[in-house]
C-alpha cells in the first residue's frame, strides 16, 4: 500500500482532475486560451516592415539610376507607387499621409557617384511611423546595390551576417518567448483560482479539518496543472511550428523539462496569490498584476539589454526573464539545458522559494 | 468529574472579531458519550465557539481540552478523532455522491477494503443508495445532509461537531437525523450540535443557552425547565390584544409571547414567596401570579382562562436572554 502521504496528494490531485473536467469553462481555457493568444501575439506583433508605400522622384534617369530603384524595390520593404515630377511634390504626398517614405535621385546623380563626399540621392522618411523609419534608413544606409556601380570604395567595410534567424523574421524571434507568456498567465491564475474557489465555496473549511498537511494540499493542487501546462506548451509549441514556421533545434526533452520547471514554478506564484486573496476576483486581479511586468520586462517585449539596472532587477525575479532566455536558447540556437545553466537554476531557486512562501503562510485555520 | 471523562472542556474561551466580542469567556464541560447542544439565535456565537473547539481559529483567550488534547496546540493530532459538519454545505458540489465519499475516505488513508465497508454501512445507513451517482450539487436539504453525516462519519469518529446540520431540512427528514444521532451516540459517539430549534434542543442530553457570546443557562434540558426562577402563566383569551393591554401595568411581568391563541407570560417571583416544587404529572397549584394576572383582566372586563403552567423550553430561553433591567413594556 502507498504511503499515507502519496495517497492524500493522489486523493487531491484526482479530485482536481474530476473537477476540472466536468468544467467545461476550464477546459475551454486550458486548450482555446493559448491557441487564441498565440493566434493574435504571433500575427499582431509583427516588426518586419514590408511593403511600405513610397514614391519616387528619377531627374537622372540613367541606367544606374534605374536599377537602383530597381534594387530597392525588389527587397519589398519599399514599393515604389508613385512617380511624382518634383521633389516638392514628393514632400507633399509625404505630408499627406499617401505615401511613407519618397526617394529622390537629382540629375547629377551619376557625377555624384563619382565623389566620395556627397551623397548620391536623398530618401525622405515620415519620421511618425517608427517601424518604418527604421526600416527605411537600414535601406539607405546599406551600400549601394552592386549591380548599380563598379564602385569599390562603397562597398561595405564589413559584412553582416544575421545567425540562428537569417531572414530576421518576427515570428521567429517573438514566437518562442510566446510559449512562456502564455503559459504565465494561465498557470498563475488557474492555481490561485483552485484553492481560493474553495475557500469561497466553504471546502476549505472541511479540507482543513481532515489530516491532510499543507504540503500534501499544495502539491496535489499543482500536479494537475502541471499536466495541464505541459499540453499547453504542446498546443503552444505545434502553433508555433506548423502556423509560424518556427524551427525547433534544440532537443525537444530538455524544452519539455524546461517548461516542467517554468510551470512549477509559476504555479507556485500562483499559490502564494491564492494565500493572499480572499476571493476569486482579488485573485485574478493579482494575477493580472504579476503577469503585466512580466510580459513587459522578460525580454519578450523589449530587450532586457536596454533597461535600467533597476528595471533588470526586478526582471530577474520574474520566472518569465529566465523562461524566455531557455526557451530561445533551445529552440533557436540549439542550447542544452546545461548551456543553459543560469536560468534553470534562478528558476529552481524561485520554485523552491515559492513554495516554502505558499506553505508557510497556508495554515490550516480559517483566520 | 476527571478530565478524562470530558469530552470537551474549555475555560474562559473568548472570541474577538476587531471590537466584537463573539464569544465572551464561556466555561464549558461537556461529557463524553452524550449529546450535547449549543441552542442560540443567529450571530449568538455557537460556529464561533465550535470552529474554536476544533481548531479552525485561534480564541482570543482562555483554554480547551478536547479529547486529553490541548487545542489549538495539538489539533492535528484532534483530526484523525473528530468529524466535523459544517453549518454551510462544503462537500464538494461537482462531484457525485460517491466520489465524495471516496475521497474523504482516500484524505483519511482509510484502508481500502475498510474504506469499501464504511461507504457501504453508510449507504445502508443513511438511504444514499438513490442518489449515489448525482453530482452533490444537485441534492435537496435532507439528502445533503445525509450525504454530509456519512462523510463526516467514515472515519468512525469519537466526537462529532454538526454546526445547525438541520437548518435546511424538512421535519421528517429532521426527525429521522435525530434518530440517527442517537444510534451514533448509543455506539460511543459524543456529539456536540448547534441548533435554533427549540424541540431539537430539548432531545439533547445536557443544553447550553447561548446569547451574544454568553452562556446563559446551561444543565439538561428538563432541568432548565424545572429551575426556571419565573413563573410561567398561560392564558387563552379571543381578545389577545386586549389582554396585552389589560397586562402593562403588571410590575412583575418579565415577557409575554403569543403562541396560538395562547399567551405565555413569564413573571417574575416575589422575593418572599417560597419556590414551588413542581412534581411530574401533578396540576401545578394557582399561585400569586395568576391571581394578579384574573384580577387584572376582570378589572379590564376581558373574559381568559388562566392557569399556571409548566415552563417549557423556550420559555427557558426567553427568561434565560432577557436583558437584566428590563422594563416589561
Ligand atoms: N470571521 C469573522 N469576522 C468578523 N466577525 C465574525 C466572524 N465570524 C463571526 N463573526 C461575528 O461573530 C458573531 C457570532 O457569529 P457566529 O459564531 O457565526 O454565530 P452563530 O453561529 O451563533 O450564528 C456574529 O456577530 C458574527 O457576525
Ligand atoms: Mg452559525
Amino acid at each position: 500500500m502507498l504511503p499515507a502521504s502519496l495517497r492524500r496528494i493522489g486523493a487531491i490531485a484526482v479530485k482536481e482532475l474530476r473537477q476540472m473536467s466536468r468544467d467545461r469553462l476550464t477546459l475551454g481555457m486550458v486548450i482555446g486560451i493559448p491557441l487564441m493568444q498565440m493566434l493574435i501575439f504571433g500575427f499582431g506583433i509583427n516588426n518586419d516592415v514590408r511593403h511600405v508605400h513610397a514614391g519616387v522622384v528619377d531627374l537622372a534617369n540613367t541606367q544606374a539610376s534605374r536599377t537602383l530603384i530597381a534594387d530597392i524595390g525588389a527587397s519589398q520593404v519599399i514599393d515604389f507607387v508613385v512617380r511624382p515630377t518634383g521633389i516638392e511634390a514628393l514632400r507633399k504626398l509625404v505630408v499627406s499621409g499617401q505615401i511613407q517614405a519618397g526617394l529622390y535621385i537629382p540629375p547629377d546623380f551619376e557625377r555624384r557617384r563619382l565623389d566620395a563626399t556627397r551623397p548620391v540621392a536623398q530618401v525622405i522618411v515620415d519620421g511618425t511611423h517608427p517601424g518604418v523609419d527604421i526600416a527605411v534608413r537600414a535601406i539607405a544606409t546599406a551600400p549601394l546595390p552592386v549591380r548599380s556601380g563598379q564602385l569599390q570604395r562603397q562597398q561595405p567595410a564589413f559584412e553582416v551576417l544575421t545567425e540562428f534567424n537569417p531572414e530576421r523574421r518576427t515570428a521567429v524571434q517573438v514566437v518562442p518567448a510566446l510559449i512562456g507568456v502564455i503559459l504565465n498567465m494561465t498557470m498563475v491564475i488557474f492555481t490561485a483560482i483552485a484553492l481560493v474557489r474553495e475557500r469561497e465555496r466553504g471546502n476549505l473549511e472541511l479540507l482543513i479539518m481532515t489530516p491532510v498537511r499543507s504540503s500534501e494540499l499544495m502539491v496535489g493542487k499543482l500536479l494537475p496543472y502541471v499536466a495541464v501546462g505541459l499540453i499547453q506548451t504542446t498546443i503552444v509549441l505545434l502553433t508555433a511550428i506548423l502556423v509560424f514556421d518556427v524551427p525547433v533545434v534544440g532537443s525537444l526533452l530538455e524544452l519539455y523539462l524546461g517548461a516542467g520547471l517554468f510551470i512549477a514554478a509559476t504555479l507556485g506564484l500562483g499559490l502564494v496569490i491564492s494565500t493572499l486573496a480572499t476571493t476569486q476576483f482579488q485573485a485574478m486581479q493579482l494575477g493580472f498584476f504579476t503577469m503585466l511586468p512580466s510580459i513587459l520586462l522578460s525580454g519578450f517585449a523589449f530587450p532586457y539589454e536596454g533597461m535600467p539596472r533597476a528595471v533588470q532587477y526586478l526582471a530577474q525575479g520574474l520566472p518569465l526573464t529566465h523562461f524566455v532566455e531557455i526557451l530561445r536558447g533551445v529552440i533557436l540556437r540549439g542550447a542544452t539545458l546545461a548551456n543553459l545553466w543560469q536560468p534553470v537554476a534562478k528558476l529552481s531557486v524561485f520554485l523552491l522559494v515559492a513554495m516554502a512562501l505558499a506553505a508557510a503562510r497556508f495554515r490550516k485555520r480559517l483566520d | 468529574m476527571s478530565g478524562e471523562e470530558l469530552a470537551i472542556e474549555a475555560r474562559g474561551l473568548t472570541r474577538r472579531f476587531g471590537s466584537l466580542v463573539a464569544v465572551n469567556g464561556i466555561e464549558l464541560h461537556i461529557p463524553r458519550g452524550r449529546i450535547y447542544g449549543f441552542l442560540g439565535p443567529n450571530g449568538s456565537g455557537k460556529s464561533t465557539t465550535i470552529r474554536m473547539l476544533c481548531g479552525l481559529i485561534k480564541p482570543s483567550g482562555g483554554t480547551i481540552r478536547v479529547l486529553g488534547l490541548d487545542i489549538p496546540q495539538q489539533s492535528e493530532l484532534l483530526r484523525r478523532r473528530v468529524g466535523y459538519m459544517t453549518q454551510r454545505f462544503s462537500l464538494w458540489e461537482d462531484l457525485s455522491a460517491r466520489e465524495n465519499l471516496n475521497f474523504m475516505a482516500s484524505i483519511y488513508t482509510l484502508e481500502p477494503r475498510h474504506a469499501t465497508q464504511r461507504i457501504e454501512a453508510a449507504v445502508r445507513e443513511y438511504r444514499l443508495q438513490e442518489f449515489l451517482d448525482r453530482p452533490a450539487g444537485t441534492l435537496s436539504g435532507g439528502q445533503k445532509q445525509r450525504l454530509a453525516l456519512a462523510a463526516a462519519t467514515l472515519h468512525e469518529p469519537q466526537l462529532l461537531l454538526l454546526d445547525e446540520p438541520t437548518s435546511a431540512v424538512d421535519p421528517q427528514s429532521r426527525r429521522d437525523f435525530w434518530e440517527s444521532l442517537f444510534a451514533l451516540t448509543a455506539a460511543g459517539t459524543t456529539i456536540l450540535v448547534s441548533t435554533h430549534y427549540m424541540d431539537e434542543a430539548e432531545r439533547c442530553h445536557g443544553l447550553a443557552i447561548l446569547d451574544q457570546g454568553n452562556v446563559v443557562a446551561s444543565g439538561a434540558p428538563a432541568q432548565l425547565m424545572h429551575d426556571l426562577p419565573l413563573e410561567v402563566v398561560e392564558i387563552e383569551a379571543a381578545d389577545t390584544s386586549a389582554v396585552r393591554v389589560a397586562l402593562r401595568g403588571l410590575a412583575s411581568l418579565r415577557s409575554l409571547a403569543q403562541l396560538g391563541l395562547r399567551l405565555h407570560a413569564l413573571l417574575a417571583p416575589r422575593a418572599t414567596r417560597a419556590a414551588t416544587s413542581v412534581g411530574a404529572g401533578v396540576a401545578p397549584p394557582a399561585t400569586d401570579g395568576v391571581e394578579q394576572v384574573r384580577a387584572l383582566l376582570a378589572k379590564a372586563g376581558v373574559s381568559a382562562t388562566v392557569r399556571r403552567a409548566a415552563a417549557s423550553l423556550e420559555d427557558v430561553f426567553v427568561g434565560a436572554t432577557l436583558p437584566p433591567e428590563r422594563d416589561p413594556h
